[in-house]
């Protein structure tokens, strides 16, 4: 499958994870959500911008075990816990929010 | 623990490497190319030899069988099983580990 | 690892990843990485061996950007934060190879090849890459 953004159309695989994750751009993580049914809001982005530092950092997407630990680090305890990610993100927080981070599934996720 | 070595040790380090990391009660399978270290008069072979002061010697009967090595050409001491001895080696050690 | 193999669920077994091949030749350093990443998923008690070759895999400084691969060095990093911290370097192996005992991507033991061989018959179960 593909998103079109801007005129220019995005490779991606059958689940809709892009393929070239340097294609991606904020209009494109927007289009990925609402093709998820989300509207993307600040406690979104700030999900998925901190998957994007994740994955720069150590060339990976975390498990939902350490994503939930390390936001809870970053973000505070009222934000590291299942609960609030998955009412962000209802698919699963790593796995849906990966996507529209624009990074692959993460290692482990099946 | 039950330490398995499948290469020749023509070919690659991994029987010396092997060799290296024995602990009391050890023992050393040789499987698939690695059963061509087990000849007698051969470096690998006085290797072995020396492993076997202090530890037991496997060699896969099927695997010398296909390379046409008669259990006579095997240094002394080095005993051979089948598959079914494979699993009870397997079975008697609290772990393995390939070498691969 | 489960009840259907007899054990009591929840038994905490000791795993070692033994790790004894250079990075990006083959394929064997990234496919342990990723299965040790999904095994801290069962909350084991994991350690991981880089012994022979496989020193060169916690190396600071690799870069394959020239040979058109992923640098999955980073991903060392992020061990720590599935609980993974028993990483041991046997130091005979840095010395065959001319290697220091300092200079890794991330932090480790170095232990010698004696006490590696103790270190992996102290384990439940053995994974070889």
């Amino acid at each position: 499958m593909a998103y079109e953004v801007d005129g220019k159309t995005i490779a991606a695989d059958e689940e809709g994870y892009i393929v070239n994750l340097a294609d991606w751009s904020e209009p494109l993580g927007a289009l990925i959500a609402k093709s998820e049914g989300l509207e993307m809001t600040p406690n979104h982005w700030e999900v998925v911008n901190f998957l994007r530092e994740y994955y720069n950092e150590f060339q990976i997407a975390p498990a939902i075990r350490v994503l939930t630990k390390a936001i809870g680090k970053k973000l505070g305890p009222d934000k590291g816990n299942n609960k609030y990610l998955y009412d962000l993100f209802p698919y699963g927080p790593a796995k849906q929010a990966c996507k529209i981070a624009g990074l692959p599934k993460p290692t482990g996720c099946i | 623990m039950l330490h398995t070595v499948n290469k020749s040790p023509f070919a690659s380090a991994t029987l010396t490497q092997c060799l290296g990391h024995l602990t009391d009660g050890a023992a050393v399978l040789l499987i698939e190319d690695a059963v061509v270290g087990g000849v007698a008069g051969t470096a690998p072979g006085a290797l072995l030899a020396e492993c076997l002061k202090g530890h037991k010697v496997y060699c896969l009967g099927p695997d010398l069988m296909a390379r046409g090595i008669s259990e006579g050409r095997l240094v002394k001491g080095i005993q051979t099983v089948d598959y079914a001895g494979f699993v009870r080696l397997v079975t008697e050690h609290d772990a393995v580990q390939s070498w691969l | 690892m489960s009840a259907e193999d007899g054990d009591t669920p929840g038994v905490i077994k000791r795993f070692l990843f033994v790790n004894r091949k250079a990075p990006y030749g083959t394929i064997y350093a990234l496919e342990a990485l990723e299965v040790v990443l999904i095994s801290a998923a069962f909350d084991q008690d994991v350690s991981l061996a880089f012994l022979d070759d496989g020193v060169y895999q916690v190396l600071a400084g690799n870069d394959p950007s020239g040979i058109g691969m992923k640098n999955f060095s980073p991903t060392y990093r992020a061990l720590d934060d599935y609980d993974i911290t028993k990483l041991y370097v046997e130091r005979e192996s840095l010395t065959e190879r001319g290697l220091p005992e300092d200079g890794f991507v991330v932090p480790v033991n170095v232990v010698s090849r004696a006490e590696m061989a103790a270190i992996m018959s102290q384990q439940d179960v053995v994974l070889s890459f």
